[in-house]
């Protein structure tokens, strides 16, 4: 049996500098998340209105972020605005503001698709028993469409969990980083680390998120609208 | 903006467009074929086979297609198991594929109407026949926009081929950037052959959409 290189990871301080570097992607992603949570809720409200000029801008940036990649997102922020703006910008920084960028406008269309899903009935049946609008907002039409943003909301983090395993293309040290350096250091002692440590790091991502995925479908299945 | 420096990269942007789109296309078309399978193992519920693809599915839904060709790439070689960056692309999409295609497919598949198998039984057509004619179609043309959604995010996901240096769109303009450092050239040429691979996709999705949405079926 071939050696597999899973030691590497109880060598030293490795296996702690590894939960480090899944941090480092875990708190970007986490920030991002909680921008785009509060952002794009908003943006989705203003969505629904029937204003011209407001719905051609965010038809405009919805269709941007569902066109371009979001490596090329982060390269256009990291390389190309500090070189047209000549500002200097930190790698995870312009790593939250792309994923940023990017998540608010899922929020945002999560958030549309909720509120247009509420049938006319509803608004009728509540202005007919009398309610306010502003009644009729809290009462009726944000319960309901919690229901059904909250589970469709939760998968997104995942999402933006596993996309910020891109930071590393722009030279943050998260957890893939970190494994091919503990590669580099072990190469002649283990030359096998590569397989223990990528595996390990595809392990971490997964418990990372798939309790999150087994919440939102659990939400999703009791929370289903007949 | 210089447009002679355009000029002169276009057929090395052409060149990586090829790549990506064959890569893209080979391992979407894989991806079609096992989310097939397992969604229909799932469906079926067929024994061992589906809890089989039941893990395969969260396995792959829940870790970035970049650590899965990492691991492929990196990792599989020390088993003795060595694959060669193109195969490994088109791997790595296809696995990750085939498990957003099943979940899309399966839920498809889950709105065909009881009514419907029904009457297909009781004017004698067999259990094949029923799945061929009845069930598949129908489930299909429900999961259209869901499959649309699936090309175009798995398109996109091509972006980190370059990780496992395949000369992609991506790798392209990283490796001119750092050569000749034109920035903003290299990133308007990437943006624009990302349009050129995916707009006709999103044009096609909505065609198809309109063409094989019925009604309602059953209703």
């Amino acid at each position: 049996m071939q050696d597999l290189g899973i030691d590497v990871l109880f060598k030293g301080t490795n296996g702690q500098r590894l939960l480090e570097g899944l941090w480092v992607s875990l708190r970007i992603s986490l920030i991002a998340v909680a921008i785009s949570l509060v952002l794009g809720t908003l943006v989705g409200i203003l969505m629904t209105k029937k204003q011209p000029v407001i719905r051609i801008l965010t038809r405009g940036y919805l269709e941007i972020v569902r066109f371009m990649p979001q490596m090329v997102l982060l390269f256009i922020v990291f390389f190309g605005s500090t070189r047209v703006f000549g500002w200097d910008l930190d790698a995870e920084l312009a790593a939250v503001i792309v994923f940023s960028f990017w998540g608010v406008a899922e929020m945002a269309d999560l958030t549309r698709g909720a509120l247009i899903s509420i049938p006319k009935h509803q608004y009728e049946s509540a202005a007919a028993l009398g309610l306010t609008g502003r009644q009729t907002y809290f009462l009726i039409v944000i319960p309901q469409t919690l229901r059904r943003l909250i589970p469709l909301s939760i998968n997104l983090i995942t999402r933006m969990i596993k996309t910020t395993s891109l930071v590393m293309m722009i030279g943050v040290v998260e957890v893939l980083k970190v494994g091919q350096q503990i590669i580099e250091a072990n190469r002649t002692s283990s030359p096998n680390a590569a397989f223990g440590v990528y595996a390990a790091v595809f392990l971490l991502y997964f418990l990372a998120c798939w309790p999150i995925s087994l919440i939102a479908k659990h939400l999703e299945k009791r929370w289903a609208v007949a | 903006m210089n447009l002679e420096v355009v000029q002169s990269y276009l057929p090395l942007f052409g060149k990586a467009l090829w790549l990506t789109f064959r890569i893209g296309w080979l391992g979407i078309l894989l991806s079609f074929g096992i989310g097939f399978v397992t969604a229909i193992v799932r469906h079926y519920k067929v024994p061992v086979l589906r809890q089989l693809a039941g893990i395969y599915i969260e396995l792959f839904r829940n870790t970035p297609l970049l650590v899965q060709l990492f691991f492929l790439y990196f990792g599989l070689p020390k088993l003795g198991l060595k694959l060669n960056a193109e195969l490994c692309g088109i791997l790595g999409l296809a696995l990750l594929g085939g498990a957003y295609m099943a979940e899309t497919f399966r839920s498809g598949l889950t709105t065909v109407e009881k009514t419907q198998i029904e009457s297909a039984y009781s004017l004698g057509m067999s259990r094949w026949q029923v799945l061929r004619l009845v069930v598949l179609p129908e489930a299909v043309s429900v999961s259209i926009p869901g499959f649309t959604a699936n090309v175009i995010f798995l398109l996109k996901e091509t972006s980190v081929f370059s990780a496992i240096s395949l000369m992609d769109l991506m790798f392209t303009a990283k490796d001119l950037i750092g050569l000749y450092y034109k920035t903003t050239e290299c990133l308007t040429l990437l943006v624009i052959f990302y349009l050129i691979m995916l707009l006709p996709v999103s044009f096609l999705g909505s065609y198809l959409e309109r063409r094989v949405r019925h009604a309602g079926f059953g209703d």
